[in-house]
């Protein structure tokens, strides 16, 4: 046993001795490798806490909203559709929600605006997200105007601003009263924006939504099952931006896979031949290349999966955040839990090194198995 | 003394190991902690019935994106082409992109 250790040993000693004698080339190769690790463990981390909050956070969204569209576009609701739809069995309740969009052309900001189910503030005044408070610079009690939909400024008292660890739900948001919001946005008594039902029984959304489908044709009841797996396909690897992070990682790592499999250089060859002319056996050197393969790359890993979870959970994502900012002047600011488990690294892992390990032993059992002589030619 | 290289190679991965197990149980600490923080936000998206996170503000389609409909996106007319970053960050959701 101490023996095969020991062989290991000297193995790994002369591997290592070879990786430094071309430090250059190798540690290029290791920077690049670190950064693709890098790169895919920040998006595989990010992307798995964000849907992982959304799905937890999301799990208390109403059971169902029903929306009216016209023309492909969703239209204000009239209030009276919630009695007949409060009558489908199974319905507990239904609630006619008042919110939309204000944007904010002094900030170049789009608020939503809300009236809450519970507790609304009262006429004249507001409650604010922290995103709001910080872009203004406003506090609680100060006064703030909106021009309305007729372009007379209202304005509004702040009563309360949500705490900045609830960000990532009220950032942008302004409730108010049904009074006022309805005098800003100049939406008539009769009519909301949606409904948001509450149903006794989960294994009931289908069967109610496709009722209300029946009892009005123009309606779109979207229920909360559908509105979690909106979030669980975020940043889906069809999505835009993702596609092409993907596609140069991916191409990278052919790119790798490629110099490794065409063969090895005329130096590599060259000690390949002399290793063998002094003694070493096939399956000698063999270890040596899946020792430098898996140097590399298991260093690669660590070190580029250890940077992402820094990244991603220590400077809340700080390299995504301008991708994600956009053209908004108003965003949340907040450090996502880390939901991260074994299988996820191990995935990386998998992704990552055995490929690479793999690709470094083929080459390098061609040159092994070919005559010292000839190779040293 | 002088160290073998394997021996130096072996410590320095060790630290990496160690420091990559010390951070999944970080995470593992960090969920746990954070219980009652995810209560008082299901409490808040129960309470104002709210429906989406607000990740993106620049658009009311991925402001919003599970009420979102298949037109908006396209403005006011079907060639005007995406100009908002998120709109390329994001898919359009499950329930809209389905085959009937």
């Amino acid at each position: 046993m101490t023996r095969m250790i020991e062989r290991q040993r000297h193995i790994m000693d002369f591997t290592l001795a070879a990786l430094l004698r071309r430090k250059g080339k190798n540690g290029a190769l290791l920077s690049v490798y670190t950064l693709l690790v890098f790169i895919l463990a920040s998006i595989l981390f990010f992307t798995h806490a964000l849907k992982h909050e959304a799905a937890l956070v999301l799990n208390e969204a109403p059971e169902i909203i029903v929306q009216r569209t016209m023309t492909g576009r969703y239209q204000t609701i009239p209030v009276a559709w919630s009695d007949r739809i409060r009558q489908i069995n199974g319905v507990i309740s239904v609630h006619p929600r008042l919110w939309g969009y204000k944007y904010d052309k002094d900030f170049l900001a789009n608020y939503t605006m809300m009236v809450p189910a519970g507790n609304p503030p009262e006429p004249g005044s507001i409650d604010i997200g922290s995103g709001i408070s910080r872009m203004r610079g406003a506090n609680r009690g100060d006064i703030i105007a909106f021009a309305g939909h007729d372009g007379q400024p209202r304005s509004f008292t702040i009563r309360n601003i949500f705490d900045s660890e609830s960000q990532l739900v009220t950032s942008d948001l302004i409730l108010l009263s049904e009074k006022d919001y309805r005098d800003f946005s100049g939406i008539p008594e009769d009519q909301s924006t949606d409904l948001a039902l509450q149903v006794r029984n989960p294994r009931e959304y289908a069967t109610i939504a496709e009722k209300i489908s029946r009892m009005y044709p123009d309606s779109r009841p979207i229920v909360r099952t559908e509105i979690q797996r909106t979030y669980d396909a975020l940043f889906g690897w069809r999505s835009g931006l993702m596609i092409v992070i993907f596609a140069a990682v991916a191409l990278a790592f052919v790119i790798f896979a490629w110099d490794k499999a065409t063969g090895l250089s005329a130096e590599e060859q060259k000690e390949i031949g002399i290793l063998k002319a002094v003694g070493w056996e096939t399956s000698d050197i063999m270890l040596m290349k899946f020792w430098e393969g898996s140097i590399i790359s298991l260093t690669a890993f660590l070190l580029g999966t250890i940077l992402a979870y820094a990244h991603v959970f220590f400077t809340s994502a700080a390299l995504f955040a301008p991708v994600i900012k956009g053209w908004s002047t108003l965003y949340p600011t907040f450090r996502l839990t880390p939901f991260i488990d074994f299988g996820q690294v191990a995935t990386l892992f998998f992704l990552t090194v055995v490929p690479y390990t793999v690709t470094t032993i083929i080459p390098s059992w061609r040159a092994a198995t070919i005559d010292p002589d000839t190779v040293m030619r | 003394m002088e160290f073998r290289r394997s021996t130096i190679y072996m410590g320095t991965t060790a630290i990496l190991v160690l420091s990559l197990t010390g951070l999944m149980l970080h995470a593992k600490a960090k969920v746990r902690a954070s219980a009652p923080l995810f209560a008082r936000k299901t409490a808040v998206v129960r309470q104002l019935e709210l429906t989406d996170l607000c990740l993106f503000t620049e658009a009311t389609y991925t402001r919003h994106l599970s009420m979102t409909d298949l037109s908006t996106p396209f403005q006011d007319a079907p060639l005007s082409l995406e100009h908002f970053p998120s709109g390329g960050l994001v898919g359009p959701p499950p329930h809209l992109a389905q085959k009937p």
